[in-house]
């Protein structure tokens, strides 16, 4: 009944979802902010650490959704630790373009974590599901919206 | 293509046939589509239990619209002309249809508004303005449908007034003791809440709630808009000051609402919109308004859509609210007994009168997730807040399924529900 599901419901995903990681909110954060998805009720709250060093030190979130937004808060927080902030807007562009764009009309967003962008194709599923891509971006607009300094992002008024 | 021969007369109240479900469905010509074709496979019978949110149109509403585009349409309340003397006539006619299925006193008790959503928007500002001072008491529920309570956040804003609002209980139903606790306590001049719960099925007990508040003064609004379309509504023996709901639910078209107010209630309030239609003289210096329904209904209204409502008025009050009601009753009770099997579903809402709406959430798989899964099997439902915030937080759910059913919904379809929930229960592990 499932089996064109099993593109969007990958393993990773389905574990991801179950089990996230980075999940919780640490102490010693320095930004964050709340991010909503008014249309299904997904909340999740994105909390970064900058280090002196202007790198991201740590990623953790919590909230609540459906496995697609879990699963792709969780593989964010895995891949942005220690990053650059720039580079992690880089990566959130060049993943929001996978989601929502044919691979010929992907932007340039300068040099990306290509292993990360290979981790990050399992959620690439979502470009066939177009109510489904709020829920797999949440989490990145969340952690833009952090970086920028905004306290919340909402997906209703964020662009798609 | 021939005109319904039904459009200006009246209608059958009732009928004496047992409720044939499937010759029902055949006047649903969308019923009989299927969902997620794909090359080399074929597609899914749609299985449509999401009609809370908006109902299937019969052939009768879609040829009464084309009908009228192709044969009888010009603009209302205007012209001299043939045509726009059969489109006045045809679209005033669903006046008297609206006035009869709600048992109201007259035809101009029934004002069109855009939807449900602007009929209380229409109150807030017309009614609410004139009669609400600040710190006056509008009293809602915590059941209560984003519609009914952004409007009166809107009010508070700009008039001081206090929004109260009564609690539900675990079963989902009104907490009455609360209620009337605050009419007793509290300067409640309007109570504005619903008829039935869009979310968890629960028919309010209307006709005490509007004695109690005229025992205290206070006028009362509900909201019919998940009322109308399971059960027969009698405005009168409700004693409801006002009363609002949308056609689009009632399986009829977008676009068009109905607000019922009493003649003093509708006499004593100010227009909303300004604008042609509801004007009886216009000069630079001053204008009058013409009397109610009309001084509320600026500008050219749902033409079509009005004839949409009539027909659709005329389908079911042809098959009969009493035996809508009960069928659909019967598949109420059989999709919550099998839902029930379903270990790890909870219902949310389980009021004792209940209309045949059923709220879930599945321990470990997110609403979300389980309305996709559903949808490849064809089943539509409703995920998500249902436009009830406030009350998810109640029930301490981000979002629920809602599973709605409607006059042509088969317990086949039931199964359906249940055997896709159980499919997507196994596939999560």
């Amino acid at each position: 009944m499932f089996d064109d599901l099993r593109d969007l419901y990958q393993e990773v995903i389905l574990d991801h979802g179950k089990n996230p990681r980075n999940f919780g909110k640490p102490d010693g954060f320095n930004r964050t902010a709340r991010g909503d998805n008014p249309m299904c009720g997904d909340k999740i709250t994105v909390y970064l650490t900058l280090g002196s060093d202007g790198r991201i030190a740590d990623v953790r979130f919590d909230g609540r959704g459906c496995a697609i937004s879990q699963a792709s808060a969780s593989l964010m927080t895995e891949m942005l630790k220690g990053k650059e902030p720039k580079e992690a807007e880089a990566l959130f562009g060049a993943f929001h373009d996978m989601c929502t764009k044919d691979e010929e009309e992907w932007t340039d967003h300068g040099p990306l974590d290509e292993e990360a962008m290979d981790k990050l194709q399992v959620l690439s599923g979502v470009r066939e599901f177009p109510m489904r891509v709020k829920c797999a971006t949440l989490a990145w607009h969340t952690m833009n919206a952090a970086l920028h300094g905004d306290p919340v992002a909402s997906t209703e008024n964020a662009g798609f | 293509m021939t005109r319904p021969a039904t459009l200006l007369s009246d209608a059958p109240v009732t009928s004496n046939a047992p409720y044939d479900v499937e010759r029902v469905r055949q006047d649903f010509p969308i019923l009989t589509r299927l969902v997620h074709e794909r090359k080399g496979r074929p597609g899914k019978p749609l299985v449509y239990l999401d009609n809370a949110a908006s109902a299937q149109k019969p052939r009768a509403v879609i040829d009464a619209m084309s009908g009228l585009l192709e044969r009888d349409y010009a603009n209302v309340h205007r012209g001299v002309h043939f045509l726009s003397q059969r489109s006045t006539d045809l679209y005033e006619a669903t006046r008297d249809k609206v006035a009869k299925l709600l048992n109201a006193p007259s035809r101009e008790n029934i004002v069109f508004t855009r939807n449900a959503t602007e009929a209380f928007n229409l109150v807030a500002q017309s009614w609410g303005r004139t009669f609400l001072k600040t710190g006056d008491v509008v009293l809602l529920s915590y059941m209560e449908h984003h519609a009914n309570i952004v409007p009166w956040q809107l009010l508070r804003d700009q008039t001081g007034i206090r929004i109260e609002v009564v609690p539900v209980l675990d079963d989902g139903s009104l907490d009455l003791d609360a209620y009337e606790k605050a009419l007793k306590t509290l300067a409640v001049k309007l109570v504005a809440i619903t008829h039935s719960s869009n979310v968890l099925g629960t028919v309010n007990p209307v006709r005490q709630m509007a004695r109690l508040a005229h025992e205290h003064g206070a006028t009362v609004l509900f909201d019919g808009s998940q009322a109308v379309v399971h059960r027969p509504v009698d405005v009168q023996a409700i004693d409801a000051d006002l009363y609002v709901f949308t056609a689009h639910k009632l399986y009829g078209p977008t676009g068009i609402g109905v607000l019922y107010g009493k003649k003093a209630v509708l006499d004593a309030m100010p227009p909303y919109q300004g604008g042609g239609d509801m004007i009886s003289t216009v000069t630079f210096e001053k204008t009058t308004f013409r009397e109610a329904p009309y001084r509320f209904e600026a500008g050219t209204p749902p033409i079509i859509e009005g004839v949409g409502l009539g027909a659709a008025i005329d389908y079911v009050t042809a098959l009969g609210l009493d035996a809508i009601q009960a069928h659909e009753q019967r598949l109420l009770a059989y999709a919550t007994e099998r839902l029930r099997e379903i270990e790890g579903l909870r219902i949310i809402g389980t009021a004792p009168e209940k209309a045949a709406i059923i709220s879930f959430t599945i321990d470990g798989i997110h609403p979300h997730d389980i309305g996709t899964f559903v949808d490849r099997a064809g089943v539509a439902v409703r995920v998500g807040r249902h436009c009830a915030e406030p009350l998810m937080d109640r029930f301490g759910v981000g979002a629920t399924c809602r599973a709605s059913f409607g006059l042509y919904n088969t317990e086949a379809e039931a199964d359906a529900l249940v055997e896709a929930v159980k499919a997507t229960k196994a596939f999560f592990g």
